[in-house]
């Protein structure tokens, strides 16, 4: 496979397309895993939602 | 499960676990496929190999659109029927949006240089493309700068119904004024105008972004969820203390 001569604007695309996506991912993985771990830790204080206080 | 019972934000959670994995396999998938077709596609007679580009561009550009789309239905369902989920989907949906229009203007550009002989022109497609990122810039502020949540998800979908209308202006921008942005040649009337060797990479490289924009929409969905779960019980904690002092 050749890229020809615009091969740096075919890569660049790419690796921005790739970066973006990526940052994406990264940014519902660890917003996900820090939701997580504040939500164990108000549980783990005793807080709890008045949805679950009635058994829901 | 009815679909209304999805208005439960404990049973749509108990959906996206169960439907999110599938979704990312896919995603992955079509993916993989996309890519070595999009590597194996032969160069176009005038764009040369930059036709690559394409696989990145097109599909960013669509999801760009789609994601207002969704957000102004979503934007309907918090104004008029105050839907729980609407306002949680409308959240989670601008920022995605905007990264993919981000990557349509970047990739767009970057095939504009060598193509076009610069990177930008202020032509009717590619400056009502960068009002859309500005739009999606100006809903995320509202909605994660508002110090009351409600408020902010108001104006935020208020915001979003008036943005909606340069959607058309980004499709028929190419009919109503003399771009240099070439005219529709995927979805037109008398069919497609591009070469069955280029389309299908094409569609299969759409197929996955879209996938790719769901499973990330229902990732962002479920931790909207459990943002508003962690405040709630956070505004619980802080009254408890305040009534004990």
């Amino acid at each position: 496979m050749s890229l020809g001569p615009h091969a740096d604007f075919i890569i660049a695309s790419y690796a921005v397309t790739a970066f973006v996506i990526a940052a994406m991912i990264a940014w519902v993985v660890l917003d996900h895993v820090s939701l997580k771990r504040v939500l164990g830790d108000l549980e783990e204080q005793g807080v709890t939602r008045r949805s679950r206080k009635g058994g829901a | 499960m009815a679909i209304i019972d999805l208005a439960n934000p404990t049973r749509f959670l108990r959906l996206v676990d169960r439907v999110l994995p599938w979704l990312a396999a896919a995603t992955v998938l079509a993916f993989a496929f996309g890519i070595v077709q999009a590597m194996n596609a032969p160069d176009d007679y005038q764009q040369g190999a930059t036709v690559k580009i394409m696989f990145l561009h097109v599909p960013s550009a669509w999801l760009g659109m789609m994601g207002w789309t969704l957000m102004s239905a979503a934007a309907l369902g918090t104004l008029v029927w105050r839907h729980p989920l609407a306002d949680v989907a409308g959240k989670a949906a601008a920022p995605l949006g905007a990264c993919f229009t981000f990557i349509c203007l970047v990739t767009g550009s970057l095939w504009g240089r060598p193509t076009w002989g610069t990177y930008w022109v202020w032509d009717a497609r590619l400056t009502s493309m960068l009002v859309l990122l500005l739009l999606y810039l100006g809903v995320i502020a509202l909605y994660w700068t508002a110090e009351d949540p409600n408020r902010g998800s108001r104006a935020a979908a208020v915001l979003t119904l008036v943005g909606a209308l340069n959607l058309p202006i980004i499709k028929f921008s190419v009919d109503w004024w003399n771009t240099l942005h070439q005219p529709a040649s995927i979805l037109r009337m008398g069919g497609s105008a591009i070469d069955k060797s280029i389309l299908i990479p094409l569609l299969v490289m759409t197929l996955a972004f879209t996938l790719l924009f769901f499973t990330l929409h229902l990732a962002a969905m479920r931790n909207e969820i459990l943002r508003r779960r962690v405040r709630t019980m956070q505004m619980m904690q802080a009254q408890t203390l305040a009534e004990a002092t």
